[in-house]
């Protein structure tokens, strides 16, 4: 029960407040930042063959890896979020859970989609093609993407809202251990990953090159609380205007109780049935 | 029996129930009253143990329906008739009737406790025509599928009767069938809540009345000796 | 246990005797898949070299685009009437239930299979090569196919989007299946040189994670 109780967020008409305007105004820096950091201040990734002296690496496109790992690492973060709150809807069956699974996997797509153009626009000139099957993570990010889609579509269905919370909880649960399966196949599908020939540790390593990943991270991990936070707010806010849509139907369904039709029915059977003598008439 | 106080059930975000109170002795017959949307239909659904209480209490048969468990223990011993038949179609009435006998955990033997004697007895009781037992459903006419569901539910011998509307789509001896089985179920010491607009045929069944607007009781919330 | 299997049984046996008389599935799910067959032979342009390769990603396309036929059918059934009030006021449980209908579901996946090999040794020209893989992994793979398909098929029902919202559930959670049973088909048929034992080990995994996972989502789909 407890959804037909005000909520915290019930008055409030934006999902702001002063700490996460702070959040806002350090995430936005930070992402200027990053810009600066992989965009100009580090160096493109060029290495000389040691035999014939000719130049290879990713040249500029190693920059795209500074935004590329984090989205992808914080992608697999948002959806962990999503399947620990799913449990929560399935155990404690709070609203709480429901706002943040919800919030959690709409912002992991969003991410999730980012990871799939970031990854491909780098694939472009570093592997030479835009799409690689049989990359163990660039497929399991594709169905983990798909699923997830398929999960907000169920999302948008207008349903019993505790129903829909349920069934949403599934999916998500099924699709995050399903990701195992995915990972394994795919791996033992080609028995190759592009992935593992240009990991990071084969990139030329400079102090610059690794302080940029890391803030790379930070400021996908500030992004991706930022919009959890004001997800989640919507969310909430969007379930208390639901408990108080609730409180005022049942108000204007007890509206419907003085409505002359139904006084005039009650009239109609005090006069004429004389079986029912235990009623409250008139009450 | 029923114990229904402040009762508010919702049906989506609609709160089909607002408020509701009744409650209804062992042995009593209710008929449940009130014009289209007035939450007939959820009121009996609320009773067997379907819809959870938003808010407000309700009990019933001694389980308290805000638990989850409690609700299912309710379902088991409630039969009730609502408004589809719950028969398969490309089934036969005594295969449907098996069906149901059997997912309600009743053993298989042959004794008079078992599955094939209780059928039988039930379609005897709703006289449904012998011919009929094995005919596919869905040749059944809307009387005669009425019928045979209401057997489904005699075969599990149910503390609590939950009529949505019984009469509609019958024919005059069907009507008085229903009405049979009203009146033997109170004898037989049962409990029967009837949702009608059949006001005189099931005011001749029932001494107590309550008319429901507006997802709430407005007339009869006490009933005859209730507490 | 006895009980719970016997209530499993008891859905199975309704749902496998209810096919039997409408035939549904016999009447229009295996044309539909043997048509998919049919298309894709077209498609391709197709001399049988070819054909043969792909015969065995082609098949199970067409496994799991009729299986969904085969699932929301399914669903359906407990849909109308209200049978599905019924069955919750019955008191038989959500496990039993999904065991029930996913074994007929099972059941009607395998026969969809047997056709479908009679199809790719007809049109295709594929010859079998270890008649023994071939079974086991059919077998499995149908057991994932149809516990993912009972468990999505039951949470898409109820939902005026059903017939659209179910596939773009139910596909990408059968993603590792389409792989594992298509490399253990290529074995099976001599189509590519891999282990398919190995792949086989994968859909059995597949089909225990989504059996149990389906077993005990149910309740939580079908309760209040």
């Amino acid at each position: 029960m407890g959804t037909t109780t005000g909520t915290a967020a019930g008055t409030r008409d934006t999902t702001g407040s002063p700490r996460s305007r702070l959040l806002g105004v350090v995430t936005l820096l930070a992402v200027a930042v990053l810009g600066v950091l992989a965009f100009v201040l580090t160096d493109p990734d060029v290495r000389i063959h040691p035999t014939t002296g000719e130049e290879f690496g990713q040249f500029d496109a190693v920059r795209m890896l500074y935004v590329h790992v984090p989205l992808a690492v914080m992608t697999y973060l948002a959806y962990g979020i999503c399947a620990v709150a799913s449990v929560g809807v399935l155990v404690k069956r709070t609203p709480w859970w429901d706002v943040t699974a919800h919030a959690a996997a709409e912002v992991g797509t969003v991410f999730c989609g980012l990871v799939l153009v970031t990854g491909s626009i780098w694939g472009r000139p570093v592997w030479n093609t835009w799409w690689e099957w049989g990359d163990v993570r660039l497929m399991t990010t594709l169905v983990l993407f798909l699923m997830f889609t398929g999960y907000l579509a169920l999302r948008r269905t207008t349903d019993d809202p505790r129903r829909q919370a349920r069934r949403a909880a599934v999916v998500a649960l099924v699709a995050v251990l399903d990701i195992p399966l995915v990972n394994r196949s795919v791996e033992w599908w080609e028995n190759r990953t592009l992935h593992q020939r240009s990991t990071i540790g084969e990139l030329k390593i400079e102090d610059l090159t690794l302080f940029t990943l890391f803030f790379g991270f930070v400021t996908a991990g500030l992004v991706l609380a930022w919009l959890l936070l004001h997800r989640f707010r919507v969310g909430w806010l969007e379930q208390a205007a639901l408990d108080h849509g609730v409180a005022a139907a049942i108000a204007e369904r007890h509206a419907e109780t003085d409505d002359a039709e139904v006084l005039r029915s009650v009239g109609e059977r005090a006069a004429g049935e004389g079986t029912s003598g235990d009623g409250e008439p008139g009450s | 029996m029923v114990e229904l106080r402040a009762a508010v059930a919702l049906l989506g975000r609609f709160p089909a129930l607002s408020g509701v109170d009744l409650s209804v002795d062992a042995g009593e017959t209710v008929l449940v009253r009130g014009p289209n949307g007035a939450g007939k239909t959820t009121l009996l659904r609320l009773c067997a143990g379907l819809v959870r209480p938003e808010s407000g209490s309700a009990t019933v048969l001694g389980h308290d329906l805000g638990d989850g468990a409690d609700r299912r223990a309710v379902r088991r011993r409630v039969a009730l008739l609502g408004h589809g038949a719950a028969l398969y179609d490309d089934l036969t009435v005594g295969e449907n009737l098996r069906f149901w006998a059997r997912a309600a955990g009743l053993s298989s033997g042959s004794g008079p406790d078992g599955v094939d004697q209780r059928v039988a007895g039930a379609l005897d009781r709703l006289a449904v025509p012998e011919r009929l037992v094995d005919q596919r459903a869905a040749v059944l006419s809307q009387g005669q599928r009425r019928r045979v569901a209401l057997a489904a539910l005699v075969v599990r011998r149910p503390d609590l009767w939950l009529m949505d509307e019984p009469h509609a789509g019958l024919d005059q001896a069907g009507r008085d069938v229903v009405d049979g089985l009203v009146a033997e179920a109170v004898a037989a010491g049962g409990t029967v809540v009837v949702s009608s607009h059949e006001l005189e045929r099931v005011a001749a069944l029932s001494p107590r009345v309550v008319t429901l607007a507006g997802g709430r009781v407005v007339d009869g919330r006490a009933g005859g000796g209730a507490t | 246990m006895g009980p719970f299997l016997r209530d499993a049984w008891l859905v199975a046996e309704r749902d496998l005797r209810i096919e039997a008389r409408s035939r549904v599935v016999l009447h229009q799910v295996v044309p539909f898949s043997v048509l998919v067959l049919v298309l894709f032979g077209f498609a391709l342009d197709a001399d049988h070299r070819t054909l043969r390769t792909f015969a065995p990603g082609l098949f199970w396309v067409a496994v799991l685009l009729s299986a969904l036929l085969a699932v929301q059918r399914s669903a359906a059934l407990d849909r109308a009437d209200g049978t599905d009030t019924a069955l919750r006021m019955s008191g038989l449980s959500p496990v039993a239930l999904f065991l029930g209908r996913a074994t007929a579901v099972f059941v009607q996946v395998v026969a969809l299979q047997v056709v479908l090999v009679g199809g790719l040794l007809v049109l295709y020209d594929v010859a079998v090569e270890d008649p023994l893989l071939l079974v086991v992994a059919g077998l499995v793979a149908g057991v994932a196919v149809a516990a993912a398909g009972t468990l999505y098929g039951a949470l898409a029902s109820g939902l005026g989007v059903r017939e659209t919202l179910l596939p773009i559930l139910l596909l990408p959670v059968l993603a590792p299946v389409l792989i594992g049973a298509t490399r253990a088909f290529d074995d099976a048929l001599g189509a590519a040189a891999v282990d398919g034992w190995s792949w086989t080990g994968l859909l059995a995994v597949a089909a225990l994670v989504l059996t149990v996972v389906g077993a005990s989502a149910h309740g939580a789909l079908v309760e209040d």
